[in-house]
């Protein structure tokens, strides 16, 4: 129902009192940001690698991408990060239909973002943009050149691949945790609002990274015409 | 070679003798503080067993100027021995200029080598004793190392790049060459021998290799052969940068750096020539990645080289 | 506290009584459910560590045949045992399972799984599921990776250099990066539990200066398992998809750089021997002061010596680049820093030694692996010196020296601290008493053996003998017999614990709650201890390690 519920449930049985579970799970979460933000740096540094050694070749490659689609996919993504924190002030104004809305509403836009990205990789492999044997972009001059495309794709796919995976299993817990705020009470063991908290801590994170990897993959030699 | 106790390899370098010195004072400082923590460990282990009667007043359970020094001193001692280490470690990449080239192509699972007038050897590297050596190796296909330990030396072979290492053979003798980087099945047999001769023998052993042509010899001819003299030789008619004299000179690249060219740079612009473009041309060479092999590229290097030089001093 | 010793006539009543009875503080956490299913689907933090300690001796005794078997063959000078892609595939086979499925869990995800919680006071880690989960997540792998060495082995070494390992090796090498990247994930799962635990699950009283020198080393070692293992997870990855696709990332011939596969890969696998041998550390601070009867020298140091090890050991991976190509300069900084990282672990071995001084010594057999690890840790450490030393690493790189000195410390050093700890904490997780007699006899074998494998081979390397050789000149055999008749040694050594520990789970005495009269929270409850391990959270008011040697 609408109502508030203000019964909490009792702390997990390692924990000694609610707030120290609270304490524990903000932490980990933070925690694992941190060893994700190590899968993705290598990843980064080897942009950095590439960008350095390769600047014309990865302005031509970056031309390659569907800045469009990807610009409405930030768009989608902000949204979606807006949504999450209304959901995570309705927990806490105890209004639980309203966050469990919002909730669906973050999921769906995630969904929306992974059906666009779905496309624009359709879209380049079907341009030849896929790394390996086959890779063959119309434009690609000399040797040195599509060497440096290369890796700019073999990056761009690396990178929204995993980005994609995080965003997915962020889909799939907005979509669990939905329905656990939906339908069950926090009495009665359903989530709470650390609960949200945390799903939001991990939706902002995989919305950031994403920040960062829209001006690296799609605004590279697309300044000044 | 080693005899059946020996820890020391034969010592046949100026490297080699440095470096036992260097082992030595290590072995000293490490055996040192080891000996003194083995020691306290078995005089405190026997004086403070349960059993004996000792005065066993209760001591200080942290000590900061104790804690300092025995962190201190070390350290200090130990940064000696990390400086000696540094400076053997870059001369063995700083070869005089008259240093003699020896080239080296290692693939699984064998060494061939070539000396600059063009005598080839596959397994074995004949040098003359007292001369500087300079090794410019590369690799076929995996990764090698090339590894003698009479002279401890030891350096990496890599596909797509030369690697350089130089030394001084100071003892005539044979030595063994291992190839000291995983590299396959035959990782283990990938092994060669080192012959160290009088510089007489030597110069008696190079002519003896037949009438071949020296490796710049050669290198002219394929020069010519894979088309290079269409547009770096002297009557051409396309704008292309004059190789005379380029080996050690500093050349100016189109995006503003400048470099000095040497053997790699010159490997990269035959493979890759769009990769570092001089200044002032137009990109238009094509790329012969794939279509020369590696001894062909050494020899095409060493022609370059001898268009710097005076042909017959080069002569050997 | 300690319940009334027994003898054996009253055993069968012991333990129908301890059936029976929830005693003061509940049911042991073995006698609360029997079932395979109750052991599977544990969320308890005892029975995971246990069920980490049966799985990684599985692959211990695995990896260990491995290494008999390359002994064997190094007996002679001739490759006449195996051929030389089996043996190519051994010693890789022995180096991914002793490295990633015996050393880095071993002490974490068996001792420190069962100790953490007890040592801070706690119920049990703060994400018990997530422990359950990285068990499974450690099967899974090890799976992958025995499926990948019987379906016909891997031969490119535990380091997978590239472009052998993406262009030249026709083995099983996507299958063992999967496995190891399955397993990758296991270790972080741990290092992730063990931080937030150890941050947010204290018992009131219990502050960072108070803390037992085995949480900080777990600690520490946790921060380096989730900050290195995705490095090797997306190196891993690299590699699979320059593989799978031949995209030219490490292979020159597609236009990489095969130095770019070894800065990834040794970021990585440096801090990772630091994931090996910081715990072993933390075992050794419980061990010495326990059976010296003093507080250990220098705590703060001690603690401090961690972190610096942990961090420090972030910044030297080039030094296993010296002679690969790399720039002098880098080679000259790399050099520096491993010199650095030397420091605190002289700290830490000083500090041990000085622990000793006025105390009053009993040599059990856990002490005896204390004692043994300080002094061959020493031994490795001091060699490490020789390899950071850029000229003499010229020469010593990929010889048999290197094998020495890791073999010192990894095995030296960490096994022996690991069974130093499975000892030490045997009656607490068991409730038994192992044999004395046979405990100390087996470590005393062990340390023989191990020397006579491993100390030969650093005059093997030293006169030249190259590593991952399988045939060699001639003039090597005598050193390579002592040290495959050590390697004998050292396995019957290995042996021993298997049959008296094992002996002890039916026979052996029931252990006290506190049978080495030692401090720590985990000696303050029953042995084996209750499901929930404390009745209401202790509450600390002195620091660790409060011995007296003049106490009776």
């Amino acid at each position: 129902m609408n109502g508030t519920d203000t019964v909490k449930a009792p702390p997990a049985p390692q924990f000694a009192t609610r707030e120290q579970q609270a304490q524990a799970g903000s932490f980990g979460m933070w925690v694992f940001i941190a060893s994700e933000l190590l899968f993705f740096g290598p990843l980064l540094f080897g942009y950095l690698y590439v960008r350095t050694h390769f600047p014309d070749a990865v302005a031509q490659a970056s031309r390659h991408t569907e800045y469009v689609l990807g610009t409405v996919n930030t768009a989608i993504l902000l949204t979606s990060s807006y949504a999450m924190a209304l959901a995570g002030a309705a927990m806490r104004a105890s209004r639980r239909r309203r966050a469990a809305w919002l909730l669906l509403a973050t999921a769906l836009l995630g969904l929306a973002f992974m059906a666009i990205k779905g496309w624009e990789w359709h879209t380049e492999f079907t341009e030849h943009l896929f790394p390996g044997v086959g890779f063959r972009p119309d434009d690609a001059k000399d040797a040195w050149t599509l060497h440096g495309m290369e890796l700019f794709f073999l990056l761009y796919f690396a990178l929204t691949g995993l980005h994609a995976l995080h965003l997915t299993v962020g889909v799939a817990a907005t979509l669990t945790i939905a329905n656990g705020v939906r339908r069950q009470p926090e009495s009665a063991g359903g989530p709470g609002e650390e609960a949200v908290e945390l799903v939001g801590l991990y939706w902002h994170f995989v919305d950031l990274v994403w920040v960062f990897l829209y001006p690296l993959l799609y605004l590279v030699g697309r300044a000044g015409g | 070679m080693t005899d059946l106790f020996s820890v020391s390899p034969a010592s046949a370098a100026a490297s080699a003798s440095r470096l036992d010195s260097l082992a030595l004072c290590m072995l000293l400082l490490t055996g040192a503080v080891a000996l003194g923590v083995l020691v306290l460990l078995v005089v405190f282990s026997v004086r403070y067993r349960a059993a004996s009667h000792v005065d066993r007043t209760p001591s200080p359970s942290s000590n900061l100027t104790l804690e300092i020094s025995w962190t201190v001193i070390p350290l200090l001692l130990f940064l000696v021995l990390y400086v000696w280490g540094a400076i053997d470690y870059v001369s063995l990449y700083r070869a005089p200029p008259d240093a003699m080239p020896v080239f080296v192509v290692a693939k699984q699972w064998m060494w061939k080598a070539e000396h600059r007038n063009g005598r080839r050897e596959i397994n074995e590297v004949h040098l003359p004793v007292g001369r500087t050596v300079r090794m410019v190796m590369t690799s076929q296909d995996v990764i090698h190392s090339f590894f003698v330990p009479a002279f401890r030396i030891k350096q990496d072979v890599l596909p797509g790049r030369y690697t350089s290492i130089a030394f001084t053979p100071d003892k005539e003798g044979v030595y063994h060459l291992f190839c000291a980087e995983f590299c396959g099945t035959d990782h283990a047999v990938m092994e060669g021998r080192v012959v160290v001769m009088k510089p007489a023998d030597f110069a008696g052993w190079l002519a003896e290799g037949g009438h071949v042509p020296g490796m710049a010899a050669r290198g002219h001819d394929l020069f010519r052969q894979y088309g290079c003299s269409g547009c770096h030789g002297a009557g051409s008619s396309v704008h292309a940068p004059d190789l005379t004299g380029l080996l050690g000179r500093r050349v100016h690249l189109a995006d503003g750096r400048a470099v000095t060219a040497d053997e790699p740079y010159v490997r990269d612009s035959i493979l890759v020539p769009a990769k570092d473009v001089v200044a002032g041309y137009a990109p238009i060479m094509p790329s012969f990645a794939g279509q020369i092999p590696e001894e062909d590229l050494l020899a095409i290097i060493e022609y370059i080289r001898e268009t710097g030089h005076d042909q017959s001093a080069e002569r050997r | 506290m300690t319940s009334p010793q027994n003898d054996a006539s009253l055993v069968d009543e012991e333990e129908h009584a301890l059936r029976q009875q929830a005693g003061p503080m509940g049911r042991s956490y073995l006698a609360g459910a029997f079932s395979l299913r109750s052991w599977l689907t544990t969320r308890d933090h005892k029975r995971i560590a246990v069920l980490y300690g049966v799985s990684i001796t599985l692959f211990f005794f695995l990896g260990g045949i491995a290494a008999a078997l390359i002994r064997l063959e190094l007996a002679t000078p001739q490759g006449d045992l195996v051929s030389s892609d089996t043996y190519n595939k051994l010693f890789t086979a022995h180096g991914i399972i002793m490295v990633w499925l015996f050393l880095i869990p071993s002490i974490p995800s068996v001792l420190g799984n069962f100790l953490m919680p007890m040592m801070i006071g706690a119920r049990d880690l703060a994400f018990p599921r997530l422990n359950l989960a990285s068990w499974y997540l450690y099967l899974a792998g090890g799976a992958i990776i025995l499926w990948a060495l019987l379906a016909g082995g891997v031969d490119t070494g535990w380091t997978f250099y590239t472009p052998f390992s993406t262009m030249f090796s026709n083995s099983h090498v996507v299958a063992a990066l999967l496995g190891v990247l399955v397993t990758g994930f296991s270790s972080i799962l741990t290092g992730l539990n063990f931080i937030v635990t150890t941050h947010t699950m204290r018992a009131p009283g219990l502050g960072w200066f108070r803390l037992p020198l085995f949480v900080w080393a777990n600690y520490a070692t946790s921060v380096i398992l989730v900050l290195a293992t995705p490095v090797l997870a997306m190196t891993l990855v690299l590699v699979g998809i320059e593989r799978l696709f031949q995209v030219g990332i490490f292979d020159p011939a597609l236009g990489g750089d095969p130095l770019l596969f070894q800065h990834l890969f040794w970021f990585y696998s440096h801090p990772a021997v630091y994931i090996m041998v910081l715990p072993a550390m933390g075992v050794a601070s419980e061990i010495i002061p326990c059976f010296a009867r003093k507080p250990v020298f220098g705590y703060k140091f001690m603690a401090y010596a961690i972190l610096g090890i942990a961090v420090i050991g972030f910044l030297v991976w080039g030094h296993h680049m010296f002679v690969s190509g790399q720039s002098v300069y880098a080679g000259m900084v790399f050099s520096l820093l491993s010199f650095m990282v030397a420091i605190p672990s002289a700290i830490k071995v000083f500090n041990w030694t000085a622990t000793l001084y006025k105390g009053r010594i009993t040599f059990s057999a856990p002490m005896l692996y204390a004692l043994g690890f300080v002094g061959l840790f020493t031994v490795g450490g001091l060699t490490g010196l020789f390899l950071a030393a850029l000229a003499l690493d010229v020469h010593l790189s990929d010889t048999y020296f290197v094998v020495a000195h890791f073999h010192y410390i990894m095995v030296g050093g960490s096994v022996m601290a690991y069974l130093g700890g499975i000892h030490f904490w045997w009656p607490k997780v068991t409730g038994r008493m192992y044999s004395e007699a046979w405990g100390r006899l087996a470590a005393l074998v062990i340390f023989a053996g191990f020397n006579l494998t491993f100390f030969p081979q650093y005059l093997l390397g030293y006169a030249g003998m190259p590593r991952r050789y399988h045939s060699y000149p001639p003039e090597f055999q005598t050193l390579h017999v002592l040290s495959s008749a050590g390697a004998v040694t050292l396995a019957i050594g290995y042996l021993m614990p298997l049959g008296y520990l094992a002996w002890s789970l039916w026979f052996g005495k029931r252990a006290p709650a506190n049978p080495w009269d030692a401090t720590g929270l985990e000696w303050q409850t029953a042995s084996p201890p209750p499901e929930h391990n404390f009745d209401h959270p202790p509450t600390v008011v002195r620091g660790p390690y409060a011995y007296t040697p003049d106490a009776p």
